[in-house]
């Protein structure tokens, strides 16, 4: 199945993605809402799973939400809670209701989640997941055993350009290529130079790049990102440029900068597209791709 | 090798010992020891503690090493003492607890939790290096297990929670696979790391794991 998020890739438009964050509980009526406000503004929505080990509604139900309600939904897949067999499982089940976007990672560590004695599966990495998707694809299981009716998938990881050091992130992400990824969502990026720089490398590859973009919401959480989040790191500029704003104007400021981030990547074509994630604040999404001129 | 072990905390000791009042106490000489854990000054503050605790003390005694077979013997030296006690509480490794267990009739007790097999870095510093999992990958990787020393066991790279070198679980941790990359780099064999790891077999020896030499 080619699916509409992959045509938009191929067809050589800037592709817009966002991210559905599914609820902590059976309260589904927010994340409806957020999928009504974006199904018609981005081409297609990743839902999250278990985001930063923390247990939630699944990823799988946010992406049926989403085809229910007509749009397109990218499955977020990581290898932390479910084993070789459960992946493979889930992975039918995705294609039978017509999901068929599969964004695969290893996932957050267990430690930094709201279950910390839980047990970490990792059966498999991402470059293995990837890799499962294919083979599933051409009709067997990981076991070698025949599939009665297989999958086909587009498939994608992430990458950090901003990860320190950067060489063993890249061959991890070249690793991941090799795999069958057809598409990247990076890990925010601030420093558009340096993305850039990136960009120039990963252009050798044909794979789609959609660069990260994490809505700001303050200096504090500028500054907080910079300093605790792996792989992430917001320029000084950015964060004066937050400190500045009028008291109560923070937030604003951060929508602008998305806008213009986003913008500057469009206009020189410097990548594929970009994947916004406002991170418990969808509703400001459409804001963003105004302030971006879209 | 180094069984390196923690002693548990003395309300969990004394919940193990609810209703067996009369202790005999071992220690071990070997890692125990090293580990300060179950060495003759541990056994001997344990010892103790339990009296102050109301328990009776029958005797106690430090194995040299008790995961060896010599351990059925300094247990019969001391079978007056074993055989008049309810329970005899460990303060070794599980595989001590296991060996006592097989050779006396008597309720077995640990002190100690078994945490990992491992290496004494600097003084007092020790570091899980090997997780005995049947299919070493030391030689692809630079001497350095991924299997052990990555927080998520990862086989084909560093995942995006590396920082600068550090693990995103505990900055005080390195990050295994930036430590891998570094090495192979630097004898100019990055190829092995380029190289897919496909899924590994965690059934290389179906637990419980047994092997017999010939």
């Amino acid at each position: 199945m080619t699916t509409r998020f992959k045509e938009a890739l191929n067809s050589g438009q800037f592709v817009i993605t966002s991210e559905i964050g599914p609820p902590k509980g059976t309260n589904i009526e927010k994340m409806f809402h957020h999928i009504d406000l974006l199904k018609d503004k981005v081409v297609a929505m990743n839902v999250t799973d278990h985001q930063s080990s923390v247990m939630r509604f699944p990823s799988i139900g946010g992406c049926l939400a989403i085809k229910e309600r007509g749009g397109e939904p990218i499955l977020q897949m990581t290898c932390r809670d479910r084993n070789r067999l459960a992946l493979q499982a889930e992975l039918l089940f995705a294609y039978t209701r017509g999901v068929g976007n599969v964004l695969c990672l290893t996932g957050d560590a267990v430690p930094v989640g709201d279950h910390k004695e839980a047990k970490g599966v990792f059966d498999l990495d991402s470059s293995q997941l990837l890799r499962t998707i294919r083979q599933l694809e051409s009709g067997k299981d990981l076991g070698g055993n025949d599939l009665d009716g297989a999958v086909e998938f587009c498939a994608g990881a992430i990458v950090t350009p901003e990860a320190d050091p950067i060489k063993p992130q890249l061959l991890k992400f070249e690793k991941k290529i090799e795999s069958g990824a057809e598409f990247f969502q990076t890990q925010a990026i601030y420093d558009l130079e340096n993305f850039a720089k990136f960009m120039t490398y990963a252009r050798k590859f044909p794979v789609k790049i959609l660069a990260g973009i994490v809505l700001l919401t303050s200096a504090r959480m500028a500054k907080y990102m910079t300093e605790n989040v792996p792989g992430i790191f917001v320029p000084q500029n950015l964060i004066d440029e937050l400190a500045a704003a009028p008291k109560g104007e923070a937030l604003n400021k951060g929508i602008e900068i998305a806008g213009r981030m986003i913008a500057a990547l469009k206009k020189d074509s410097v990548c594929d597209g970009v994947h916004v994630m406002a991170i418990g604040r969808e509703e400001l999404v459409p804001d963003i791709l105004a302030a971006a001129g879209l | 090798m180094k069984s390196i072990t923690k002693q548990k905390t003395f309300d969990e000791i004394k919940e193990q010992l609810d209703g067996l009042d009369k202790v005999f106490i071992v220690g071990c000489g070997t890692c125990a020891t090293m580990t300060k854990t179950g060495g003759r000054d541990e056994v001997l503050g344990m010892k103790d503690s339990l009296q102050e605790a109301g328990k009776i003390v029958s005797g106690w005694m430090v194995i040299p090493t008790a995961c060896d077979e010599m351990t059925e013997v300094a247990l019969k030296e001391n079978s007056g003492a074993i055989n008049s006690s309810n329970c005899i509480l460990v303060m070794s490794c599980a595989l001590g607890v296991h060996k006592i267990g097989s050779y006396v009739d008597k309720v077995v007790i640990p002190a100690l939790d078994t945490l990992f097999i491992g290496l004494e870095n600097e003084p007092g510093n020790f570091h899980e290096v090997c997780a005995q999992c049947g299919q070493c990958v030391l030689g692809q990787t630079a001497g350095i297990c991924p299997l052990t020393a990555c927080h998520k066991g990862l086989l084909n790279g560093p995942c995006g929670g590396t920082n600068k070198g550090k693990c995103e679980v505990d900055i005080m941790k390195d990050c295994a696979w930036t430590l891998i990359h570094q090495r192979l780099e630097a004898q100019d064999r990055l190829d092995l790391m380029r190289k897919y790891q496909p899924p590994k077999n965690y059934q290389a020896t179906p637990r419980p794991r047994t092997i017999k030499i010939v």
